[in-house]
């Protein structure tokens, strides 16, 4: 199962992943995927050195499954919320699958 | 209201000038991550899923409009247009940028607000009735003295790394609205053997991992040693309350650890040997903090005002929300009106600051510039002009906060759950709006009564499930939200710890599983029983067997 690192931004809190070439990115879509455990060792070590930077905070490695359209879908309830930066102040029933 | 002197305006400003400091530091890589994080609790900024959380303390539960409005305009200025009012009378912006916090608590600085041990191992935002100086069974105003017990624990020195949070309540009427029993001190004003009021004095109370409901350590303080007595607690729990386990560091571990008697003696052995004088309020400074509580000058009015009546009559829906959410209020002629955050699709607690500014103008127009909280995630206008409901209805209903559900099932407490929360394990607010759409029918729940569901997204109980007649826990079990389901809590005097009725349910079978528990009691309720009198009187068996058949 691939993984993508994960992080919030310092100055806005905001969740970002970390794209290929060391950006951050708010769209999972964009994230760079890891297979394998020295693979996630390499993202981790890049995402660190953006903590030394002062540019994220709070870094973990999450796992990801690809769906057959090659787009990624969060594993955990959890990251799915974080990755759909939703708001809740609508109105309206469920609007994020149970 | 309370108003700053001198001395509150300068310490608020040279704290935001402090932060300001901080965040500049942080950002200039002078202090980490680990070094910032104390000092950004401190000030009621949380990380969380998805961005920075500010907890913004709202001292027991009292706003003015100008004090709301500019909750709004912070929310629209720097969040996303709208705020959380949480079960700590609170207010929290779910989406703030740490860059803006300094300007954030500039701008609360400026009406006479901050965020100040919102956040820490200190003693919290007191809590209290928010029905205050309105209510007829009161006897005495209990936010006097949050007031004097705000003053006394901002900042105290010997009481600012204390071994885990600590959360007040007072409470000054008969009913009890502010969940005392729930609280690490309880506090129920009371008329003593001469005629005189005090305290009775609760501790050891709180939800989370481990409930208990608080026991009597004083039946009667007199009230002139108020700080002393809660001085000499706060110091026997600082002294011997745990610091080597986080989830055995409440003083409700220590008093239940000790016992209440032991626990008392250490209490009242301290306070023998405090210099009680030299702690306890003067009685001309608590006449002067009194003072500012002046209740506002409600000249008497008919109690029946005939248009109001006749309003009843005609029109159902006003009828119901008037039953529900209206007041007795001790002036006749006057009511407090309840301000229901809980529209049925909405996210309870939620208020956008158009809903904010909406309030403040009411506040002004109909309320006597007077704005509560209540713990219950519901606003309050504690001072209304019974003349002038339906004009105040009129306008609530046009902009959806028309709900009459105030106490009834749709008037659930929920806390943010997973949808905000870095604690949570499972969702609450999508749980909470399901639940409401198969209530969503007012007659429903008015043929239903009063019933009290609480639910919290995580063990940490910030939804106060224990306390619900309905308690709904979301817990993780293996990657799957599941939800414990309690039945007979009580925040009020009959105060209980819910009991779990069996195992749990996964997030699309809670309605129906309410459904069923709400059934059984209507069902087996004697008229005029309470969900709670049934499940006293009935027990948990044929809640069982509805939900999970005969095993």
């Amino acid at each position: 199962m691939p993984s993508v690192v994960t992080a919030n931004r310092l100055d806005d809190g905001i969740v970002v992943y970390l794209a290929p070439g060391g950006g951050w990115s708010e769209n999972l879509a964009d994230a760079a995927r890891a297979e394998g455990e020295d693979e996630v060792k390499a993202l981790e070590a890049v995402a660190d050195a953006a903590v030394r930077d002062r540019l994220v905070i709070s870094v973990y490695p999450m796992p990801v499954e690809v769906k057959d359209d090659g787009t990624v879908d969060p594993i955990s309830v959890r990251e799915r919320i974080r990755a759909s930066h939703r708001t809740t102040l609508t109105k309206d029933w469920y609007d994020v699958p149970l | 209201m309370y108003r700053y002197d001198e001395f509150d305006h300068a310490f608020v400003n040279e704290r935001v000038s402090e932060f300001r400091a901080q965040v500049g530091r942080r950002l200039a890589g002078a202090l980490s991550e680990e070094e910032f994080r104390p000092l950004r609790l401190r000030n009621g900024v949380y990380l969380q899923l998805h961005a920075y959380m500010l907890r913004i303390a709202i001292p027991y539960g009292q706003l003015s409009p100008r004090q709301l409005r500019q909750l709004a305009m912070i929310g629209r200025k720097w969040d996303r247009g709208y705020g959380h009012f949480t079960t700590r009378q609170n207010l929290q912006f779910n989406w703030v940028k740490l860059v803006d916090i300094p300007d954030v608590l500039a701008a609360l600085a400026e009406v006479e607000m901050h965020c100040i041990q919102t956040s820490g191992n200190c003693v919290r935002n007191v809590t209290s009735d928010p029905y205050a100086a309105a209510a007829v069974d009161e006897l005495e105003d209990p936010r006097v003295w949050c007031e004097i017990l705000r003053q006394w624990s901002t900042l105290h020195p010997e009481f600012n790394w204390l071994p885990r949070k600590f959360k007040i309540a007072v409470s000054g009427a008969a009913e009890d609205r502010a969940a005392t029993a729930f609280h690490d001190i309880g506090l129920r004003i009371v008329r003593g053997p001469n005629g005189e009021n005090g305290f009775r004095v609760l501790v050891g109370g709180g939800m989370g991992r481990t409930p208990y409901v608080g026991q009597v350590i004083r039946e009667f303080l007199p009230k002139e040693h108020l700080l002393s007595y809660v001085e000499s607690i706060l110091r026997v729990y600082n002294l011997l309350g745990r610091r080597d386990n986080l989830f055995k560091a409440r003083i409700k571990i220590l008093v239940n650890t000790l016992g209440i008697d032991k626990f008392r003696e250490a209490v009242e052995a301290d306070w023998e040997a405090t210099n009680k004088a030299g702690i306890d309020l003067p009685e001309d400074e608590v006449r002067r903090i009194a003072s500012y509580f002046a209740p506002p000058d409600l000249p008497e009015q008919p109690s029946r005002d005939e248009a109001l009546a006749a309003r009843r009559e005609a029109d159902p829906r006003f009828a119901g929300w008037y039953r529900n959410n209206v007041l007795p209020h001790r002036v006749p002629g006057y009511a407090s009106v309840v301000i229901s955050l809980k529209e049925p699709g909405r996210t309870p607690g939620d208020a956008s600051s158009d809903t904010m500014d909406l309030v403040a103008d009411l506040a002004e127009r109909f309320g006597h510039d007077e704005i509560r909280v209540n713990y219950t995630q519901n606003l309050v206008l504690p001072h209304v002009a019974r003349a002038d409901i339906p004009a105040l209805y009129d306008v609530l209903a046009e902009a959806g906060l028309g709900v009459g559900n105030n106490e009834l099932l749709g008037d659930m407490i929920c806390c943010p759950g997973l949808d905000y929360c870095n604690l949570a394990n499972a969702r609450s607010i999508p749980i909470a709006k399901e639940i409401a759409k198969k209530f969503e029918d007012p007659a429903r729940q008015t043929e239903i009564g009063k019933l009290r569901v609480n639910m919290s997204g995580c063990i940490n109980a910030c939804g106060h499930h224990h306390a619900g007649n309905i308690g709904i826990l979301g817990v993780d079990k293996k990657g799957t939200e599941l939800y414990q389901i309690t039945l007979g809590g009580s925040p009020k005097d009959d105060a209980a710890v819910g009991t779990i009725i069996g195992p749990g349910f996964r997030a699309e079978k809670v309605p129906d599983a309410i459904g069923t528990i709400v059934d059984t009691y209507v069902e087996r309720r004697h008229e005029g029983e309470s969900f709670l009198e049934t499940w006293r009187r009935v027990g948990a068996a044929p809640f069982k067997e509805a939900l999970y058949g005969a095993r």
